[in-house]
C-alpha cells in the first residue's frame, strides 16, 4: 500500500468521485436481468404452468347481467344485492383463492373488450352526460398516458433512470378513476399512479424525479391536491383516511380517494385504514387496482375471497369494476365519491386488471407467470377497447388518432429532453428540510461537510 | 411572574392542563388516543378533557397503533395539530413504520412544502410493577432517526410547558413521559416559559462530578447527589430535558468543570443515548476528562419482570458506584 500525501488523495478523490454519482450508467446495469426482455423469450415458465388462461374470460354475460351485475357488499342497504349471487358466496365458501378470475356476475362493465356498450342502469347514468369530445379526451388521456409510461421504460434501460415502475395496461383504471376526482378531492397515490396524475395535472415530469434520484418526491402535494408517491405498501390509506376525517371535521363536501394494490391488500395499514374509516364515516374510496400481482406472487397468495368483498366486513359497500373498461371506472369512482361527499362514508372499489409489464424495470415476471396469461389479458386492452367504441359510434375520424400520434410523439420527446436535462441537487440538499424548526445536530453536521468540501477546494489549489 | 400564577400539580395534571390550554388555544389541535376519551387515559393524563372539548377534539380511536398515528399524519396534512397517546412504551412499535418512514420523513421529501406538526406522548419506563411490554425505554430508536425530535421532561413545570411547545413544533416530537414520576408534585408557574424546548439545564450545581439524565433518573441523580454530598463529594446533576437535538454544549460546559461525567437512564447502555454522549463529550473534551465517560443503565436483556425490576433499574448505588469508579482515575 502506498502512502499518499492527505492533499493528493483528497485531489484524487474530488477528480474521481464525481463519476457514476448521478445515475447515469450506461444501459444495462440495473436492467440486465431481463427487466425488459419480452417475457416470451424466456421460454416457458415452470411455476406459472398451472395458472392457465382462465383469467382470460371475457366478461360478455354483463350484458345481460345489466344491474345484477353489480355487487355491492354493503353491511346496511346493500343485502338485496348480496343475496342476488350465492354464485360468489358459494364459491368463497367452498374453494380456496377464487379471486383471480373475475366472475362476470361479479362485475361492473358498461364497454366490453369488443368495444360495444353494456346497458347498466345504476352506473349509466354517472356516463350519461358525456360527449364525444369527452370521450375522446379519455382516449387521449389513456394513449399520452402510455406513450409517457413506454418512454420512462426506455429512459431506464438507457441508464437515465435507476427504476421505473410501469402501469402499462392500468390505463383505464387510472384515467376513469382519476377523471372521475374534482380538484378540491384529495388522491393518496402509491408509486404507479402517473394516469392519475395526469389527471390532477401533475406535469409528468416531475413523476421522474425520485425514479432518477434527484429527490425523493417532486412536486408540491398540495399545488394539485396529490400526495406524494408511497413507497411503503399501503402506508397511505391511513394518511388519506386521516385526511378524509378532517375535511370531515372541516365540514367540506371534498372527498380522499386512496390507491393501492392486492398486494397491500394485505397490509395492517389497510385494514387499519378500513376500520378507522368506517368508524369515523370518513369520505374516502379506496380504489384497489387488482392487478393480478404483487410482484411475483399472485392475488391467490394475498387472500380466499374476492378483494371488493373485504368490504362487508367493515360496514360498507365493496364493488368490483373491470380496470381495463375506462367508462365503468369513471362510473362507478363518480358513484363512490359522490357517496363519500353526501357524508355516506367510505367505498372499496376494486378495479380488476393486469399489470402487462413487470412489477418495476428490475423485475422479471417471465420467471413466475404463463405468457398465456398476458396474451388473454392483451384482448382487454383499455386502449384498444376505447378506440373500438368511438370508431364504431362514429366518434371521431383518422385525423383525430393521427394528430395524437404526434402529440404522443412529442411528449415522449419532452420528457426525454426534461429527464437528461434535470440538474444533480446541490451537494447541501442532503441536509435541506430534515427538521421544519431546525435541528443542532444538522446545523453541526452541514458545517463539518461544509468544512470538508471546501477542503478538496484548497487541495487542487483553490479551485 | 405573580404568585398566583405558581401552582404545585403532579406531572400528570400538569401534562393534561398544558393539554387543556392547547386545546383551547388553538382549534385545530386534537387529542386522540385509545382510552383517551370517556376515561381520561389509562394514566388519566387526558382526564376530563373530552367532556369539556368534545368527541371531535378528543378522539377515542379504534385499538391500532398504526392507524392513531397514520390517521394523525393524515389529519395534519390536512391542518391540524394531532397529539397523539400511545399507551405504554412497548405498543408503540406497531406504529413505528408509520413514525419512521413516514411521519420522520415526509417534510424532507416534499422539500418542505408539507409540514407535520404532530406530537406522539408515550408513557415511558419501569419502576411501576407492571407487566412485560408496559416498562420500555425506546428513546434511543427514535432520536436515531432524523426527522423525528424527542424529549422528556423530568417534573411537572416541564411537563406543563415542554408539551406546549411541542404541539407547538412544526416538527414530530415523540414525547416521553416518566411514568413512574407522573405522580410527582412540583411548582408551575403557567405564565412564564422556562426556556427553549431543546436546552438542557443544571438542576444542581457541583464541582466533582457532572451527572447527565433525562426523565425518571433524574430525580434518582438528585438523590445520588444528596447522598454523595454526606460523603463530602460535589456532583452536578444536569437533566437533558431533549434527547433530540441533544444539547451537547450544556453538557460540554460542565464537564469542563467538573472534568468527570456520568450518564444515567433506564434504557439498555448498549448503543444507548449515554453511548451518544459518551462519544460526543470524549471528542469535545478530551484534553479536560480526568476519566472515561461512564455509563449507568439497563442491561442488554429483554424488560425483566417486576419481581426482578428493582436488580435492573439504576438505582442509588448503581450510580454512587460510577461516581466511585470515575473519581478512581
Amino acid at each position: 500500500m502506498t502512502v499518499e500525501s492527505t492533499a493528493a488523495r483528497k485531489a484524487r478523490r474530488s477528480a474521481g468521485g464525481k463519476a457514476g454519482a448521478t445515475g447515469t450508467e450506461p444501459a444495462g446495469s440495473a436492467g440486465e436481468a431481463g427487466a425488459g426482455a419480452d417475457p416470451a423469450d424466456k421460454g416457458t415458465g415452470t411455476a406459472g404452468a398451472k395458472r392457465t388462461a382462465s383469467t382470460g374470460r371475457t366478461t360478455r354475460a354483463g350484458k345481460t347481467a345489466g344491474t345484477a351485475g353489480t355487487t355491492r357488499a354493503t353491511g346496511t342497504s346493500g343485502g338485496k344485492r348480496a343475496a342476488s349471487k350465492p354464485r360468489a358466496a358459494k364459491k368463497a365458501a367452498g374453494k380456496p383463492a377464487a379471486s383471480t378470475a373475475a366472475d362476470e356476475h361479479d362485475l361492473v362493465q358498461l364497454l366490453t373488450p369488443e368495444g360495444e356498450r353494456v346497458e347498466n342502469a345504476e352506473y349509466d347514468p354517472y356516463v350519461a352526460d358525456l360527449t364525444p369530445e369527452d370521450l375522446r379526451g379519455l382516449y387521449r388521456d389513456m394513449v399520452l398516458t402510455r406513450r409517457f409510461d413506454a418512454e420512462a421504460t426506455s429512459l431506464q434501460r438507457q441508464g437515465e433512470l435507476g427504476l421505473w415502475a410501469s402501469l402499462l395496461g392500468q390505463e383505464a383504471a387510472q384515467i376513469g378513476s382519476g377523471r372521475a376526482t374534482r380538484p378540491d378531492d384529495y388522491v393518496f397515490p402509491t408509486y404507479r399512479e402517473h394516469g392519475v396524475a395526469w389527471c390532477r395535472g401533475v406535469d409528468p415530469t416531475n413523476l421522474l424525479g425520485m425514479f432518477r434520484g434527484v429527490n425523493n418526491g417532486g412536486w408540491d402535494p398540495n399545488s394539485n391536491n396529490f400526495h406524494l408517491y408511497t413507497i411503503v405498501i399501503g402506508s397511505q390509506t391511513l394518511h388519506a383516511t386521516g385526511y378524509a376525517m378532517g375535511i370531515a371535521k372541516d365540514g367540506a363536501d371534498a372527498a380522499v380517494i386512496a390507491y393501492f394494490g392486492d398486494g397491500a391488500s394485505s397490509q395492517g395499514d389497510v385494514a387499519e385504514s378500513f376500520t378507522f374509516s368506517a368508524v369515523y364515516n370518513a369520505p374516502v374510496v379506496f380504489f384497489c387496482q387488482n392487478n393480478q400481482w404483487a410482484i411475483s406472487e399472485p392475488t391467490e397468495k394475498q387472500t380466499r375471497v374476492p378483494l371488493y368483498q373485504r368490504a362487508r366486513g367493515y360496514g360498507f359497500p365493496g364493488v368490483r369494476v373491470d380496470g381495463n373498461d375506462v367508462l365503468a371506472c369513471l362510473a362507478v369512482t363518480k358513484w363512490a365519491l359522490e357517496r363519500a361527499r353526501r357524508g355516506e362514508g367510505p367505498t372499496l372499489v376494486e378495479a380488476f386488471t393486469y399489470r402487462m409489464g413487470a412489477h418495476t424495470t428490475s423485475d422479471d415476471p417471465s420467471r413466475y407467470r404463463h405468457d398465456d396469461e398476458r396474451v388473454a389479458w392483451e384482448a382487454k386492452d383499455p386502449i384498444a377497447r376505447l378506440r373500438a367504441h368511438l370508431t364504431a359510434a362514429n366518434h371521431t375520424d383518422e385525423g383525430f388518432f393521427a394528430e395524437l400520434e404526434d402529440e404522443s410523439e412529442a411528449l415522449g420527446r419532452r420528457v426525454r429532453e426534461a429527464v437528461r436535462a434535470m440538474p444533480d441537487p446541490d451537494h447541501f440538499a442532503i441536509f435541506e428540510n430534515a427538521y421544519a424548526d431546525g435541528h443542532a445536530l444538522v446545523d453541526e453536521e452541514r458545517a463539518q461537510f461544509a468544512a470538508y468540501q471546501a477542503s478538496f477546494a484548497d487541495a487542487e489549489g483553490g479551485k | 411572574m405573580s404568585d398566583q400564577k405558581t401552582e404545585k400539580m403532579a406531572i400528570a395534571k400538569a401534562i393534561n392542563e398544558s393539554l387543556r390550554q392547547a386545546l383551547e388555544a388553538d382549534p385545530k389541535v386534537l387529542v386522540m388516543g385509545e382510552d383517551v376519551g370517556k376515561l381520561g387515559g389509562v394514566f388519566r393524563v387526558t382526564d376530563g378533557l373530552q367532556k369539556d372539548f368534545g368527541e371531535e377534539r378528543v378522539i377515542d380511536t379504534p385499538l391500532a397503533e398504526s392507524g392513531i398515528v397514520g390517521t394523525a399524519i393524515g389529519l395534519a396534512l390536512r391542518g391540524y395539530r394531532p397529539v397523539v397517546e400511545i399507551q405504554f412504551d412497548g405498543f408503540v412499535f406497531p406504529a413505528y413504520d408509520q413514525i419512521v418512514t413516514q411521519l420522520a420523513k415526509m417534510y424532507a421529501r416534499s422539500l418542505g412544502k408539507v409540514k407535520l406538526p404532530v406530537v406522539v406522548r408515550i408513557p415511558y419506563g419501569g419502576g411501576i410493577g407492571a407487566v412485560e411490554h408496559h416498562s420500555e425505554s425506546p428513546e434511543a430508536l427514535f432520536a436515531h432517526v432524523a426527522g423525528l425530535k424527542v424529549v422528556s421532561p423530568s417534573n411537572a413545570s416541564d411537563a406543563y410547558w415542554m408539551m406546549q411547545q411541542a404541539i407547538q413544533s412544526d416538527d414530530p416530537v415523540i414525547f416521553f413521559e416518566p411514568k413512574r414520576r407522573y405522580w410527582d408534585k412540583g411548582e408551575v408557574n403557567t405564565e412564564s416559559i422556562p426556556g427553549p424546548l431543546h436546552r438542557a439545564r443544571v438542576v444542581r450545581e457541583g464541582t466533582d462530578v457532572t451527572l447527565v439524565a433525562y426523565g425518571p433518573m433524574v430525580k434518582l441523580c438528585l438523590e445520588v447527589a444528596d447522598a454523595a454530598a454526606e460523603e463530602g463529594r460535589s456532583l452536578e446533576v444536569l437533566d437533558l430535558r431533549s434527547i433530540s437535538p441533544l444539547d451537547f454544549d450544556s453538557v460540554q460546559a460542565s464537564v469542563e468543570k467538573t472534568r468527570r461525567l456520568v450518564v444515567v437512564h433506564e434504557a439498555p447502555v448498549f448503543l444507548g443515548s449515554g453511548a451518544e454522549i459518551a462519544a460526543r463529550i470524549t471528542e469535545r473534551c478530551f484534553y479536560h476528562l480526568e476519566a472515561p465517560v461512564l455509563r449507568v443503565g439497563g442491561y442488554h436483556a429483554p424488560y425483566p419482570p417486576a419481581r426482578l425490576e428493582e436488580s435492573y433499574l439504576p438505582d442509588l448505588d448503581r450510580v454512587l458506584d460510577a461516581v466511585d469508579r470515575s473519581l478512581a482515575y
